[in-house]
């Protein structure tokens, strides 16, 4: 069998990871108007410097642009997308149904989130709906792919005489092994895994310690053999947004010796050091048995992203 | 039990000032004893409702009445029908099922509601109920340890605990809320069962829970 008679998707990264090489995806968040051009911006710096980028899904519960509509914009401009679906808006027929839109215009890949309670958002009056959970919404994109068929049972077809036509998914998952409890972090990888995940990226990670802690539990249950595990990093652009995401952000810590490195700089050096911090931390990562690829979470940072990829040596990019 | 909490007083005496004689109705089951709707919450809002109506110099007359149940027929005795029909208008201090069954059997009354219903919840202590159960109609208790995570988790999540989970506490409120994933992964570790969590939950069937429209039950082997 030929590679790509295997593969699942017309996804660039799946071609990447699958062939065993080390892959990159950035992360867009789309505007809170229809400014496109904002879009376009954001996307040009990460042109050649990614293999794909994550596009988000309203997060934080604050109404955007939607993945898809902003995927589209990046697709135009020859990035590959990589769409977040959360089940904290949509219950399974809204999300099959824009399953089914995503594929129609050529998007493969997605990825699968719970989303963030909306209470964090600009609705926090607004109703959650939850029908299904990220593992479930990973099974029933499986079967949807595997089996073309709707979570019903279903066959994705348009007519009894007609041929099943289902979408073809890359489809990724998340992991956070900073939450707790500690131990069911790798139970709840391994329950994605078994659900259908292709690839996976984590949650940021500063605390290296517990990253490397739950890595050996990953590989003590040869999950990192079944999928692609992709390493999160978000660069820290000052003392204060490190301290916030010490101190404010649920399940992760920011050791001490990375808020006084950017002590330490003048105000004006701190992002400076913050790449710094940020490339030591990729080239870390990548020597660590199991890792895939970077999932590079540059928020409203774009512009540093050709930088931070360059001086981590990850560019060129992979043609494929 | 159904827990409530009684409606700020000013949402209640809006509807008392729009009649001339009102009812006070409480009941004897679920929100006396949450202490929400029985016959001490009772008299505590009429007196209210008196004092505010001298302050403001408006004329109202209260009545006040408890009786046991008002989801069951049997309750509303003759003596209860005189009651209500002699009033013009009556805020029931019962849960919503109870309100609504008080206006099924008096159709022409005006009902008003005077405590907000909350949830299916347990006294954790004096002073303190706490959510248990949503009444999803399909339960699931068995797998979860007994801790249900579609009451219990902000996200009614079934394979696991979301990122959010830090310190045992649910990121949605830290201060308040327990993550029901670590109760569970708890309980079960004591159970000795952790491996039953490593088991993918299929997507939940929600047409028994509300979204499958009003419930009801019949049994055919009890009917009169």
């Amino acid at each position: 069998m030929t590679e790509t008679a295997t593969l699942k998707s017309d996804s660039r990264l799946e071609k990447i990871m699958s062939s065993g090489q080390f892959a990159v995806t950035g992360e867009l968040g789309p505007p809170k108007s229809v400014d496109i051009d904002l879009i376009r911006k954001k996307a040009q710096h990460l042109i050649g410097k990614v293999d794909a980028v994550n596009i988000t899904d309203n997060q934080t519960a604050i109404v955007r642009v939607s993945s898809i509509a902003a995927g589209l914009v990046l697709k135009e401009m020859g990035l590959e997308p990589v769409i977040q679906f959360t089940c904290r808006d949509r219950n399974r027929i809204a999300i099959q149904s824009d399953v089914l839109g995503a594929a129609i215009h050529g998007l493969p890949n997605i990825l699968c989130l719970t989303g963030d309670h909306q209470c964090f958002g600009n609705h926090p009056t607004s109703k959650n709906v939850f029908d299904i959970d990220s593992t479930q919404l990973i099974s029933m994109l499986k079967q949807m792919r595997d089996d073309a068929q709707f979570a019903c049972g279903e066959e994705i077809k348009n007519s009894k005489k007609a041929e099943p036509l289902p979408p073809c998914i890359y489809i990724g998952a998340a992991a956070n092994p900073f939450g707790d409890p500690f131990e069911f972090r790798v139970i709840r990888l391994a329950k994605k895994i078994n659900a259908g995940a292709d690839f996976i990226q984590t949650q940021c990670i500063y605390d290296m310690e517990r990253f490397e802690e739950w890595m050996k539990q990953v590989r003590h249950r040869g999950l990192h053999e079944k999928v692609k595990i992709m390493a999160g990093v978000t660069p820290l652009k000052s003392v204060g947004m490190a301290k916030y995401m010490r101190d404010s952000v649920a399940g992760l810590s920011v050791p001490d010796s990375y808020i006084e490195r950017l002590s330490k700089v003048e105000k004006s050096a701190a992002a400076d050091e913050g790449v710094n911090i940020c490339v030591e931390q990729i080239k870390q990562l990548r020597e660590i048995e199991g890792i895939a690829g970077i999932h590079l979470m540059a928020i409203e940072w774009e512009h540093r992203v050709p930088e931070i990829v360059e001086k981590a040596e990850l560019l060129p990019r992979p043609q494929v | 039990m159904i827990t409530a909490q009684r409606k700020p007083f000013d949402e209640i005496y809006e509807f008392a000032q729009r009649h001339k004689k009102i009812l006070i109705l409480g009941c004897g089951t679920c929100v006396t004893v949450c202490m929400a709707g029985g016959e001490k919450e009772v008299g505590v809002l009429a007196s209210q409702i008196k004092l505010a109506a001298q302050e403001k110099g408006d004329q109202i007359e209260i009545v006040e009445h408890t009786i046991e149940r008002q989801c069951d027929r049997e309750f509303f005795d003759e003596a209860t029908s005189r009651i209500i029909n002699d009033a013009d208008a009556v805020i029931s201090l019962a849960c919503g099922v109870g309100v609504q069954f008080c206006v099924e059997c008096f159709n022409e009354k005006i009902i008003y509601p005077g405590v907000n219903t909350t949830f299916y919840g347990a006294t954790v202590e004096q002073g303190h109920w706490s959510e248990r159960c949503a009444g999803c109609g399909d339960c699931v208790l068995d797998q979860f340890g007994g801790v249900c995570p579609i009451a219990r988790c902000s996200k009614s999540l079934l394979n696991g605990p979301c990122g959010g989970s830090a310190n045992g506490k649910c990121e949605v409120d830290p201060e308040n809320i327990d993550c029901a994933w670590q109760l569970i992964f708890d309980r079960m570790k004591i159970l000795g069962r952790l491996d039953e969590l490593e088991k993918n939950v299929p997507v939940k069937d929600w047409s028994t829970s509300r979204d499958g429209g009003p419930r009801k039950i019949v049994r055919e082997d009890i009917k009169l």
